[in-house]
């Protein structure tokens, strides 16, 4: 077989060309310049580095709100008002004036849509506002203990910034980071090899690895190990395997993506499993990856039976909240910006 | 016409009678006869393409891995339902894992690092029948047999990550996928769960000797065209008649380093240095999980990896264990 020079240096150049176009087609690349911050001691690498440009988009996609006046109070309190509120079994002790300013402000808040079945129609019947048959009543009572929850019990992670409704819901009924196990795109299945749960494109953070697509179900479980890494210099009995640490490895990636900030911002990456070299955000992140597991088990995990199909992953599994759920792309939501502080109701331990 | 030697790129094709090689003993193939020469393969290497030998370990090699690539083909495509366009696009991401501990290194079934195992034994297969066949053409040419070794230490080092260390670790979820990303991301986590390989001192050496390869090369590439037009070509020959150009050549290294090496010892230079990275690799690799569980704290226990300061004030504690 001879191929005349012509062609083939056609054929070569064709190639060239195409691989060529298609790097910058595959790679999502940022141009310079970035903006670095040292983090930690010199020399050790420990920089934030960010892209001002796409921080700027990540300014505007994270409006912060504006809390509603303060209101005088009625003198009266709900629990004691039989005529006119009935089945109030969270915010009982709230005086009437607080109830509606928050009632209000949960709408703008989870359902500030037009329609019929939006705004206060969205939880209530508007013919009978205490009754409980629309499931998202029963669901928006479970969440207003869950925020009680959260500001008081899990200061760890929220401090004093603590957080509402629109932490996570801006604006949305069903926020818009949420999870549900993932049982990723259809095989073939027979007896074609599993992916093992990893090993597809669009799915894993980051988007240029073929990490497991769904840590969340495994190691947001109460008590699942999350640490991988040796703790000792010689082996100690049987260590987590590289599968697990990769699992592990995509969800600390989920963290990084989640808060818009890499790996050092909570560790030193010469040795991620020490404590003693890591800086005070890891703490703060430990806290939050507990507080995430109390919501998704004991609060939205607990609402199985009340969401409708619809409400519910492929799996049949309630939607949960992970870091990004709350985060938004930001290390602290909306900018530290404490929406809390103007509804102290929702900081103060359930009945 | 020496002068074109000065060039970055080849400029010199010679075109002369097809070359059909010496003659050959009783027992091998005969060459096939089909040669053809190329002005493009020119440009980058000889001219003439062929006569290519096969013979029976040949076509077994190509054979153990042509099933190896079509497994781990046809399972990536069923990963994406047999469809084409997303076989295409996601080609980076597909893969074929080892499998799971709990299997140990008792055959898996299929859908669970079955095919992986069938796989990885086609594609050793493969390799070895490789290296005899780069170790028997050798031969059959009256050469020496220093390629084939220096394959035998790339196969070496694939061989503990695929087989040797899964094999002491007790099962072959240790053992490195199949796949484009998979493979990368096996080799971060990897990292990761052994305490950062960065401070395996074995890891440090492969390192020395694949950039010390790289630098290595580029002196003595470059070193013998910029002595070729007096005569630096004949390399092998100044091996033990010097001449004017390995004179120069040697002189300049020692004007701009203080030492040279020789036409001989350069080359033996290039070929440990290209050996002795997946050698001492290999060992590292060997090494990790098995005698060593967590790098960064064996090189804090030797001294080798230094302490920074930290905020003595407030100490970074694992809440895990402050509770």
């Amino acid at each position: 077989m001879k191929l005349s020079a012509t062609t083939l240096t056609a054929s070569l150049l064709v190639s060239v060309i195409a691989i060529l176009l298609a790097i910058p087609m595959m790679l999502q690349w940022e141009r310079p310049p970035m903006d670095s911050t040292q983090l930690g001691f010199r020399g050790l690498g420990m920089e934030q580095i960010t892209n001002p440009r796409l921080a700027e988009k990540l300014k505007a996609a994270n409006p912060l709100p504006t809390p509603d006046d303060p209101v005088p109070d009625d003198g009266v309190l709900v629990k004691n008002d039989h005529e006119n509120y009935k089945n109030v079994q969270v915010l009982g002790d709230l005086d009437t004036a607080q109830f509606n300013r928050l009632m209000g402000a949960i709408t703008v808040w989870v359902a500030p849509q037009d329609g019929d079945n939006a705004s206060c129609a969205y939880c209530h019947n508007i013919e009978n506002m205490a009754s409980d048959e629309k499931y998202t009543k029963v669901v928006a009572r479970r969440m207003l203990q869950m925020t009680r929850a959260i500001n008081t019990q899990h200061k760890s992670h929220v401090a004093e910034t603590g957080v509402t409704c629109y932490t996570c819901h801006r604006g949305q009924p069903v926020p818009a980071n949420v999870w549900s196990t993932n049982p990723g795109p259809k095989q073939a299945g027979g007896f074609a090899a599993s992916r093992d749960g990893q090993n597809v494109a669009g799915q894993s953070v980051p988007a240029y690895a073929s990490l497991p697509y769904d840590p969340f179900t495994t190691l947001l479980k109460p008590d699942a190990r999350i640490r991988v890494v040796a703790t000792t210099a010689l082996p100690e009995g049987t260590g987590a395997d590289v599968k697990a640490t990769e699992k592990t490895y995509a969800l600390m990636m989920h963290m990084s993506s989640a808060l818009g900030v890499n790996c050092t911002f909570c560790h030193n990456t010469r040795q991620f499993a020490s404590w003693q070299q890591s800086r005070p955000q890891r703490v703060t992140a430990w806290h939050g990856i507990q507080m995430v597991r109390d919501i998704d088990t004991n609060y939205l995990g607990s609402l199985t039976d009340v969401f409708p199909a619809n409400r519910k992953g492929p799996e049949g599994d309630v939607y949960k909240v992970n870091c990004a759920t709350c985060h938004h792309g930001v290390n602290k939501p909306l900018y530290g910006f404490s929406m809390a502080k103007s509804y102290p109701e929702l900081s103060v331990p359930n009945p | 016409m020496m002068i074109e030697y000065q060039n970055l790129f080849t400029r010199v094709q010679v075109h002369g009678p097809n070359d059909l090689g010496v003659p050959m003993k009783p027992g091998n193939w005969p060459r096939e006869k089909g040669i053809t020469t190329n002005w493009l393969m020119g440009t980058i290497g000889d001219a003439q393409l062929g006569p290519i030998y096969l013979g029976a370990i040949g076509i077994m090699s190509l054979l153990c891995g042509f099933i190896a690539i079509e497994i781990i083909g046809l399972n990536m495509f069923a990963s994406v339902n047999w469809n084409p366009i997303q076989f295409v696009r996601q080609f980076f991401w597909l893969g074929l894992e080892p499998p799971p501990a709990k299997y140990g290194l008792s055959l898996a079934p299929l859908r669970e690092g079955g095919w992986w195992q069938i796989a990885g034994f086609f594609l050793t297969a493969s390799i070895l029948l490789w290296w005899v066949r780069t170790y028997r053409r050798a031969r059959a040419l009256g050469m020496g047999t220093h390629i084939a070794w220096a394959f035998a230490a790339a196969i070496w080092l694939y061989l503990v990550l695929g087989f040797i260390r899964p094999l002491i670790m007790g099962n072959f979820s240790e053992a490195v996928p199949f796949g484009i990303f998979p493979h990368l991301d096996w080799t971060a986590a990897f990292s990761i769960r052994y305490g950062n390989l960065f401070y395996n001192p074995f890891h440090m050496l492969s390192i020395v000797f694949l950039y010390g390869s790289a630098l290595l090369f580029a002196m003595h590439g470059a070193t013998i065209l910029s002595v070729s037009r007096l005569g630096g070509e004949r390399e092998i020959e100044q091996i033990i008649d010097r001449g004017t150009a390995s004179e120069r050549a040697a002189l300049f290294w020692r004007w701009t380093m203080g030492f040279n090496a020789t036409m001989e010892s350069i080359h033996r230079w290039a070929w440990w240095m290209a050996v002795l990275c997946p050698l001492v690799g290999g060992i590292g690799i060997l090494l990790t999980g098995t005698v060593v569980d967590n790098w960064y704290l064996w090189s804090v226990k030797h001294g080798v990896a230094p302490m920074y300061p930290f905020d003595l004030t407030a100490p970074i504690v694992d809440p895990a264990t402050a509770q």
